[in-house]
């Protein structure tokens, strides 16, 4: 019996391994903006099997391998969003402070058009996160925009490690301490939250150990909140942590010391610039918004500047778009950071490129044009950090997923045949808080 | 040694004084000065080299001037002047934080409140408003929320200590034509639930412009001496033609719906949001009916449109001859609208119209026209001085002036930049 469930397992995964194709195809004579490796005007870039096999100039491709002429035109990385929730169904489980068993990767939709429309602004990737309606929130899922596809598998990017969403500030305490009345209802209670489960799972890891060698005879009871939350605590997950205030920030760099976790990103992390040097030395990331503010208390206190105060200060440091409607043009977004602080044109554009690698633990694959790296690329017209910079082209794993001069306009993917006419969506407005999407707006239609 | 404690201590006044002066934003200066060899941006009347008087708040002459060497002179050789940016739609003054509802003015109780004034409840010393204008961006519309008939939006200038020195000199009633759209991602409700409740809510918003129709005419019989009713009251201009009307629509269907309406009526309209107009542009030409639209920086409306069409919405209305302006419909970061306006540019729109859509276009839709909108003899001295293309994120808001005040180039923003770039103490590691 157990070896057919197997042996249905591996044809499952052999059929995955298939469908996802990998492309061959030659980009010539474009300014190809490396990111670690400079900038090399009119270079190729050769990706073969979906992998980049060659950077230079006059490459010569196999016969029958497309061709695409990016002279004049700008080369790129695929951008990274360190943090969205495109592609996926539900976001939020808010029904506990702790929830480290669920998985957005239950949940991936590939129906879902905002993922033709990130790459029609060139991103490649995606960090679709939990919300942040609870302290331990559940598992994200790095995802590849391989659109057009009706299988959810193979949006998953396999090789990436398992990232985790944490949550400080106003939106645990709103919806349990308010909502609820229980803790957290303030940021003294959010600490304990954590101190509480990393204790919990300590000791559940330790009883499991001691019933494997032998030292009891009953096992213990399995609980896959407590097997996620050990191995938070032995470093196999990242902790992506949604944050806004300095205390808040080193309260948590406080915990995580204390049980010896260091895989630590901060995510939209507001006040992050007030504690910089304390991020940097912690080693732990950042990633920010441009320049959202003001839109609840604990972000009344910020400033645009953020991003140029954290890299100049040494921190690993990427912008994210929280949105389906930002995540298009992130490119414009990291621009942003040379206005409020001057950053580089490099500087600026590792923040939506190997800096969210990093952070997510994929940057030996992505991030960046380097031979052996994926062939996630996009072609803009002009350089990405203009405002008149559209993109042309955006390949996944060598395969061209965005194509301006194939742009058929409704690009969704199913299409309901009861759907009599296109439903108009009267405001997107104050789109804000989709870290709370699946808590709120059944009660309060909305905000 | 007394002496070397007598240092210490004006020292650490010092520290303490710049400390406390470092959460305020400077004072203006109220300037007579002749902005010396510029490139200006007139917008009316293209590019022109040379200097810009300002005195007594007005623009007194352009390019070669002949003003009295006693006068201040400031350098902008290399620079740009352009006429400041206005935004279209806002709630600057009105809000403070999202999320904190004791902050918020923009949106009375009840379907009909059109006697709210927006100017009113204009806070001049909102944090948001710095944050805002350093970017270039010296004039809003502040707009009230909410119900059917919303109140009265406001034009503002971007600096004074009482709404009344903000103001600008526009009022429109602002209007939300029903819509038959869903509300938003989570709207539940059926196609034919949807239709029989925009049906029920035309039926209210009609029923109320009849009786402020009604109103009138008995206002006018009986020479004012009518029951004192302050929604009717506030309506008398708009129902006379006399005061504009803001008429929020969005799908297709809501557009064209609302031209119709119009057109039956003695309105003088201005047709806002105006998402789908691309679908309906010529329709929108036809009627001569000009239009404020955006954020351009949106996701389109409908799952089943192009990607960009929300960037392309303001070029195609502009190309098929709507008379169009952009707005953020933002709050705190109205500074955006550079950016809205940049992406309108970038696909289909062009520069100069995009710069137009937030300068005069916006002035002649609002009436204010001789006061505002382009760099003109005799206009306000609402400008400002950059080093290149102002669109551009590379380039530095250097210089704004608004009512030919100097504003001081800080927001909180900045201020925190230059407190924590380098923060003093840095590191220190517990014991």
């Amino acid at each position: 019996m157990k070896k057919i469930l197997l042996s249905h397992i591996f044809l499952l995964f052999a059929i995955a391994l298939i469908a996802q194709d990998r492309g061959n195809v030659l980009i010539k004579g474009g300014t190809v903006l490396t990111i670690t490796k400079g900038v090399r005007e009119n270079t190729d870039v050769l990706i073969e099997d979906g992998k980049i096999s060659k950077i230079g100039q006059d490459l010569k491709a196999k016969s029958g391998i497309q061709t695409i002429d990016a002279k004049g035109k700008f080369v790129m990385p695929g951008i990274i969003d360190a943090h969205s929730h495109i592609g996926i169904d539900a976001v939020n489980e808010a029904t506990s402070p702790v929830t480290a068993e669920v998985w957005v990767g239950d949940a991936i939709d590939p129906y879902d058009v905002s993922l033709y429309r990130a790459l029609a602004g060139g991103v490649t990737i995606s960090h679709a996160m939990h919300g942040s309606a609870n302290a331990i929130g559940g598992q994200c899922e790095t995802i590849k925009h391989r659109y057009g596809t009706e299988d959810p598998e193979i949006l998953r990017m396999k090789d990436a490690p398992r990232t985790i969403k944490f949550a400080l500030g106003e939106n645990p305490i709103r919806v349990h301490g308010e909502g609820n009345r229980i803790t957290p209802n303030t940021r003294m209670g959010v600490e304990q939250v954590f101190r509480n489960a990393f204790s919990e799972a300590r000791a559940y890891r330790q009883s499991w150990n001691d019933y494997n060698a032998g030292k009891i005879a009953v096992a213990p009871t399995y609980s896959l909140r407590m097997e996620t939350v050990a191995d938070i605590l032995d470093g196999k997950i990242i902790i992506h942590c949604h944050s806004y205030r300095a205390d808040e920030i080193l309260m948590l760099m406080d915990v995580c010391k204390d049980f010896g976790v260091s895989k630590l990103v901060f995510q939209h992390v507001n006040e992050g610039f007030k504690v910089a040097p304390e991020l940097a030395d912690f080693g732990a990331g950042a990633s920010v918004f441009s320049d959202w503010w003001a839109y609840k208390f604990e972000v009344y206190y910020s400033t645009a500047y953020n991003a140029a105060i954290l890299t100049k200060n040494g921190v690993l440091t990427s912008i994210n778009s929280d949105s389906g409607e930002l995540i298009r043009h992130l490119y414009h977004e990291a621009a942003k950071s040379q206005k409020y602080g001057d950053l580089t044109d490099n500087e600026a554009l590792k923040l939506i490129t190997i800096n969210p690698a990093k952070q997510l633990g994929i940057d030996d694959k992505v991030g960046s044009i380097e031979e052996g790296k994926d062939g996630d690329i996009v072609i803009f017209d002009k350089h990405p950090l203009s405002i008149y910079a559209i993109a042309q082209k955006t390949l996944v794993d060598g395969i061209v997923e965005f194509d301006i001069e194939n742009d058929a306009e409704d690009m969704r993917v199913y299409i309901n045949p009861e759907a009599e006419i296109p439903a108009y969506i009267q405001e997107e407005k104050h789109d804000h808080d989709r870290c709370m999407q699946g808590v709120y707006e059944s009660v309060f239609e909305g905000h | 040694m007394k002496t070397l404690r007598i240092y210490i201590v004006i020292a650490f006044i010092t520290f303490c004084g710049f400390n406390a002066h470092s959460q305020l934003i400077g004072k203006g200066s109220n300037e007579t000065i002749v902005l010396e060899n510029a490139e200006i941006h007139t917008v009316t009347n293209g590019i022109v080299q040379g200097s810009v008087w300002l005195e007594k708040g007005k623009i007194k002459a352009i390019g070669e001037v002949n003003a009295p060497a006693d006068i201040k002179r400031m350098n902008c050789q290399g620079k740009r002047i352009y006429p400041g940016f206005i935004d279209s739609g806002t709630s600057l003054g009105l809000k403070e934080i999202g999320s904190i509802s004791l902050t918020q003015d923009a949106r009375e109780i009840g379907e009909f409140h059109p006697q709210m004034d927006a100017l009113t409840a204009v806070n001049p010393n909102s944090i948001l408003i710095p944050v805002t204008r350093v970017n270039g961006i010296t004039t809003v519309l502040t707009v009230p929320e909410g119900g059917y008939y919303s109140g009265l939006a406001n034009l503002i200038n971007l600096w004074g200590y009482t709404p009344n020195q903000m103001d600008a000199n526009f009022k429109g009633l602002v209007m939300n034509y029903p819509s038959t759209g869903k509300r938003g991602w989570w709207d539940r409700r059926s196609p034919e639930e949807i239709k029989k409740e925009s049906e029920k809510a035309l039926k209210k918003f009609d029923t109320y412009w009849e009786k402020a129709e009604a109103y009138q005419e008995l206002y006018e019989q009986a020479s004012g001496e009518v029951v004192y009713n302050p929604e009717l009251e506030a309506m008398r201009m708009a129902v006379e033609g006399k005061m504009k009307v803001l008429l929020e629509c969005n799908s297709k269907e809501d557009i064209l719906a609302a031209i119709k309406w119009v057109g039956d009526k003695n309105i003088n309209a201005i047709l806002t949001g105006v998402k789908e107009g691309y679908m309906v542009a010529d329709s929108i030409s036809k009627a001569g009916i000009p239009v404020v639209t955006g954020p351009i920086l949106a996701v389109p409306s409908r799952s089943s449109e192009s990607y960009d069409i929300a960037y392309k919405n303001t070029g195609i209305m502009q190309k098929a001859g709507v008379e169009v302006a952009i707005r953020t419909d933002e709050n705190e970061n109205v500074r955006n609208l550079l950016y809205n306006a940049g992406f309108a540019a970038a696909y289909g729109m062009g520069i100069e119209e995009a710069v137009k859509a937030i300068t005069i276009v916006p002035a002649r839709i609002f009436g204010v026209d001789k006061m505002y909108g382009s760099i003109e003899t005799g206009k306000v001295a609402n400008l400002f001085i950059c080093d290149g293309d102002p669109f551009e994120t590379k380039t530095t808001i250097e210089q704004v002036f608004i009512n030919g005040w100097k504003i001081p180039m800080e927001s909180r923003h900045t201020l925190l930049y230059d407190e924590f770039l380098e923060r003093n103490p840095g590191l220190q590691n517990k014991k």
